[in-house]
């Protein structure tokens, strides 16, 4: 059983559309339940978003690595860009009445409602999110090839 | 699955059926233009059915909530109908529920702008 896999992707949209693919199916194969399997892909589709607008400003020479990991406990799914560094303390509260009507700002919101753990580890070379749902139940192994 | 929006007018309301994804990218310029245009066009009353949407991320949220403020602030009004589960617990956590005039009925919908 491999027990984690990781990808280098370019700054696009189709990087967010192949994330989310492989966390649906990387968390399927692990036995997670449907409405897990959506939060989970659903919380990367939004690190994604992060890391290739927001971090890497679609630059064409700046990756995204995106991993996943099985523990015992655990899927860690891992989301680094290799932007500026996002400024955690000049993210509104989506929830505030003042922000509600906001047409943005609610990713990590969703991320840190989906999963189970969220850390946020911002540098002057980059963010690095990683996102960790608890394994319940019977689980399986990742079986993909690092590209 | 992209997104495809179709639009056809009952009783004087605009009904938008949209399916498929709200999501960064395509789905959600379809849907600012489809609006923007509805409103150019002096449509202002608007129910967007998103009764086959089966996905919409954080961009699309704010999209539908771009769609929801840029009709009220030109005089006119946007409901949702027929939310899927997933759209409803979005926007149920998202604290916009309660923001969105929400229909279950489409009969009621149209009704509910005279």
């Amino acid at each position: 059983m491999e027990q984690t896999v990781s990808y280098t992707l370019d700054s696009t949209l189709e990087t967010v559309d192949h994330a989310e693919e492989r966390a649906t199916r990387i968390a399927t194969e692990l036995g997670f339940g449907e409405d897990e399997v959506m939060q989970i892909s659903m919380a990367v589709r939004e690190g994604a978003v992060n890391a290739v607008l927001h971090g890497n400003a679609y630059a064409p020479d700046k990756k995204v690595i995106l991993a996943f990991e099985r523990t015992p406990d655990d899927l860690v799914i891992t989301i680094r860009d290799q932007g500026k560094g996002i400024d955690l303390n000049g993210i509104p509260n989506p929830l505030a009445p003042e922000n509600l009507l906001k047409t943005s700002g609610r990713g990590i919101f969703l991320m840190r409602s989906f999963m189970d753990v969220v850390e946020i580890r911002p540098s002057q070379t980059g963010t690095e999110i990683k996102l960790i749902k608890h394994v319940h139940g019977r689980s399986a192994g990742v079986k993909e090839g690092s590209q | 699955m992209s997104m495809k929006l179709s639009t056809r007018q009952v009783d004087g309301v605009t009904i938008v059926d949209a399916s498929g994804r709200i999501t960064l990218g395509e789905g959600s310029v379809l849907m600012r233009d489809t609006v923007r245009d509805l409103l150019a066009k002096g449509n202002k009353k608007i129910i967007l059915n998103l009764g086959d949407v089966n996905y919409i991320d954080s961009s699309g949220i704010g999209e539908l909530v771009s769609a929801f403020t840029t009709v009220r602030n030109q005089g006119g009004d946007l409901k949702l109908l027929n939310l899927t589960k997933k759209v409803h617990d979005l926007l149920q956590i998202t604290k916009l529920y309660t923001v969105f005039d929400v229909k279950e009925d489409e009969t009621a919908a149209v009704k509910a702008f005279k």
